[in-house]
């Protein structure tokens, strides 16, 4: 099913007797629940772009892609830097916006920039019943009702079918550079991503691999502004890293690539195995990553986040024990649950809004659950 | 503004009430004197006033647990406070409700600068949760006016912003987690010291609902390493167009700056007669500032100021000590309090599009003659978050009705043109009649129906956020 309009899409859901899988560009599929898939690419289109308000509004099923291209066109980007899932996932297809926004996609630039949720100003959606509703706006500060917009935001569908999102953008920087810390452990990188992320220099991407590129360990720190002001901050952590081995990358092309596999993980797209989330504080991570002895590990501190690589069919959360923090199974099958089963006062809740938003249970069931 | 009627079968209850909240609470964090409970019959809005049944002040979460389960029990509303300094009523009592205040509660928890964040007791005002982490050179984002008196669990209620949120977003945008506890006195933890959320974003949902889901106990909170330095330009226009066009070119060329505020001429005449700050006479001023090192500062100044050159400025003055970067924003810090001096006054907070800044300003002129009261603007104009101040006479009688007319129709306005009635003040009772203009009966009926699931005997701040006659049903249901 693929309606062409939000009218079409309430029709469809009213009508449906069964489970309805949701699916944008089908490049995010994560713990899928069965259903007759119901796609969202024919509500597509950007409906409203205003540079000067910092402001765009987009229909659920347009590709990010054209997203993407419209907000160059002006010097602007979506600032949370949203993973592509492709590659990890072997998943082809288009990522659209609603999927993008149910799954609050968001990359390394979260630390300083925030998820795709801080980006959300408001979103139009229809629930399990069928009923078309809104919250929000396309204003940047709103706190007129509940932030429902918050809850849509990685949310899987589970909620409603998003069919237009409104988000904050912002200008693209005129400038990158990556401060490259060659041969660190674990243990000292993170130490480095600690004092970096303490200092006034705006960082804006911080990551380690165990297994950079050539092999060694390589810890990569992000700053991204104006040139002079770039040079300027790049220079100062090189500084405050005297001693180590330092380098830094300032082709811009260079850095889009770098960054652009510690996004996605392309270190893990071309390894069997299955591929768990972890997030969890900064500090806890050499400890958890021990833990979890994994086959590989990334670290995207600017996500807040342990990438990790294990056997076929292992449970993440049974090595990792209990943690501050949470872990999601993004590749792979198992038994263990997709996302991190909650306390129980807690998924009450969760449960609860799933009732009264989705009535008869119809919007990807399983999902999230 | 109507409030509804208290539930008798709870008044005539009030000595067991009370008997059995002194038996889970120290003596004297139960007030039940209506002597000492009028000091809890409003807050920053004090057109409207009414002592709550009593008045508990726990001191930890298992306190604020044990406080709501005996309300839960007794059937009795709730209406928590922090400060009291909501300008929306969000802590206006009825008078068969417990009001539950936060005061005591005002510890910091711990400390992480490695990890960057705090974590605090949510009676803890704003300020001193940025006092707490100077010494190291950070802070917290999230700058609201009130913020010396402030406190977080208010601040989380109504998802509070401040001048400086363009560049470092709102409160939403910076807690990480909190300690909540719901009507039936369950204490749940939503996030923690790690970025994203697991399940649903409930954390998302609890920060801006107004005191209505659960009492937020403690709280997680971003810290940021201070910037090396920050400084302030003022730029003095001869229209308000021409400003907001200036704003919206500033924007577009790519400079984020940390604030943008606007104030239009009964503002600045107001504020040059209270603070003597020096402003230059014109009909609109723009205080701009960025932030960095000296050279960063310099180059994203030589930018706005390029900018606003084009703009032909009446005066552009750039501040070139720590004492003139203060003059230019004792004005603008002294607005409210200015025209506090000369006039009563009704401050508005709705947001609308930057681009819609011309017009909107216009309009407000426009009725301003049609109704006869006069209006400063002072306003966030970088997100458009605007704080029309109405001026009225709180003595003459009349007025102040006419005023609450005014300033709905400038709210309707600010949602035809895209925008939305509040910003950061929240709804609280002052909104809560307009909600239908900006959201229809299924939209309302949607967020009602979250309130159901948290709080499913509408116990916790009933009468705020949704018309009364939109929540009815769902209160009664609650009183029987």
């Amino acid at each position: 099913m693929r309606p062409e309009t939000e009218a079409e899409l309430a029709e469809t859901i009213k009508a449906a007797s069964g489970p309805l899988r949701l699916r944008g560009g089908g490049t995010r599929a994560i713990g899928w629940s069965t259903g007759e898939v119901l796609e969202t690419g024919g509500l597509s289109g950007i409906v409203l772009y205003e540079p000067g308000a910092l402001t765009l509004v987009a229909r659920a099923g347009t590709p990010l892609a054209e997203i993407e291209a419209a907000l160059e066109a002006e010097g602007q980007r979506l600032p949370f830097e949203p993973m592509d899932h492709r590659g990890l996932l072997g998943t082809t297809g288009a990522p659209t916006v609603g999927g993008m926004a149910a799954a609050n996609a968001s990359g390394p630039r979260r630390v300083q920039a925030g998820a795709c949720r801080d980006y959300m100003l408001g979103v139009r959606f229809v629930d399990g019943a069928g009923q078309i509703l809104r919250n929000g706006g396309r204003v940047m500060k709103n706190v007129t009702g509940y932030d429902l917009v918050k809850l849509m935001a990685g949310s899987w569908g589970t909620l409603g079918v998003l069919t237009e999102v409104a988000f904050k953008v912002l200008p693209k920087p005129e400038a990158v550079a990556s401060v490259l810390l060659d041969g660190l452990t674990q243990g000292a990188a993170t130490d480095a991503m600690a004092r970096a992320l303490g200092s006034p220099f705006d960082i804006s991407g911080a990551a380690h691999l165990p297994e950079g590129p050539e092999g060694a360990p390589l810890t990569l720190l992000r700053v991204e502004g104006f040139a002079e002001s770039v040079a300027y901050r790049a220079g100062r952590l090189r500084d405050l890293f005297a001693g180590s081995a330092v380098r830094i990358e300032t082709d811009p092309e260079r850095n889009a690539a770098l960054w652009r596999d510690i996004r996605d993980v392309a270190p893990f797209h071309t390894r069997a195995g299955d591929v768990w989330r972890i997030s969890c504080k900064p500090s806890d991570g050499p400890e958890l990553a021990a833990r979890l002895g994994a086959e590989a590990t990334l670290f995207d501190w600017g996500g807040g986040l342990i990438w990790a690589l294990l056997p076929e069919g292992s449970d993440a959360r049974a090595r990792l024990g209990a943690f501050g923090g949470h872990a999601t199974r993004v590749r792979g099958e198992g038994e263990s649950p997709v996302f991190q089963p909650e306390p129980a006062p807690v998924a009450a809740l969760s449960q609860g809004l799933r009732a009264r938003f989705d009535p008869r249970g119809v919007l990807n069931p399983g999902l999230m659950a | 503004m109507q409030m509804p009627e208290p539930d008798t079968r709870v008044l005539s209850r009030k000595a067991q009430i009370v008997a059995r909240l002194r038996a889970v609470l120290p003596d004297d964090a139960v007030i039940e004197d209506p002597a000492e409970t009028r000091a809890y019959e409003c807050d920053a809005l004090t057109a409207y006033r009414c002592p709550p049944l009593c008045a508990v002040l726990p001191a930890s979460t298992e306190e604020v647990s044990a406080v709501l389960t005996i309300c839960h029990e007794e059937g009795v509303p709730v209406v928590p406070r922090g400060s009291g300094t909501s300008l929306a009523g969000g802590a206006l009592p009825t008078a068969d409700s417990v009001i539950l205040g936060v005061a005591r509660m005002n510890e910091v928890l711990e400390t992480d600068y490695a990890n960057r964040f705090i974590r605090v007791q949510t009676g803890r005002t704003n300020l001193s949760v940025s006092g707490a982490v100077e010494e190291e050179e950070f802070f917290y984002a999230p700058d609201p006016s009130s913020q010396l008196a402030c406190a977080i669990a208010g601040n989380i209620a109504m998802n509070s912003g401040g001048a400086h949120c363009l560049k470092y977003g709102v409160t939403t945008n910076n807690l990480l987690g909190v300690t909540m506890v719901l009507m039936d006195g369950t204490v749940i933890e939503l996030g923690g010291a790690h970025l994203d959320a697991g399940g649903l974003d409930l954390l998302g949902v609890v920060c801006g609902s107004e005191g209505q889901l659960g009492v937020v106990t403690e709280a997680t909170l971003r810290i940021l390493r201070k910037p090396e330095g920050a400084r302030p330009v003022l730029m003095g226009f001869g229209s308000n167009e021409v400003a907001g066009e200036c704003v919206s070119d500033i924007i577009k060329a790519g400079v984020l700056p940390v604030a943008i505020e606007f104030m239009d001429r009964p503002c600045i005449e107001a504020c040059e007669a209270f603070a003597h700050a020096g402003y230059p006479d014109c009909e609109a001023l723009l205080i701009v500032e960025v932030e960095g090192s000296e050279a960063e500062i310099a180059e994203q100044l030589g930018l706005i100021l390029q900018i606003a050159r084009r703009h032909d400025p009446v005066e552009l003055r750039e501040a070139q000590d720590a004492d003139e970067a203060a003059r230019i924003w004792l004005g603008r810090k002294s607005a409210f309090g200015a025209m506090g001096q000369i006039n009563d006054y009704m401050c508005l907070d709705g947001t609308i599009p930057v681009s819609a800044l011309p017009l909107v300003l216009r309009r407000i002129g426009e009725m301003s003659a049609e109704f006869g009261l006069g209006v400063a603007n002072v306003f966030h104009a970088g997100d458009g978050n605007m704080h029309p101040l109405i001026l009225f006479d709180a003595n003459k009688p009349g007025d102040l009705e006419l005023c609450e007319r005014f300033g709905a129709e400038i709210l309707k306005l600010c949602v035809e043109v895209g925008g939305c009635l509040t910003g950061e003040h929240g709804v609280g009772i002052e909104k809560r009649d307009l909600m239908t203009v900006q959201y229809g009966a299924a939209d309302l009926e949607v967020q009602m129906a979250v309130k159901d699931v948290f709080d499913p005997e509408w116990l916790l701040n009933p009468a705020k956020v949704f018309p009364l006659d939109v929540s009815a049903a769902r209160r009664v249901v609650a009183a029987e």
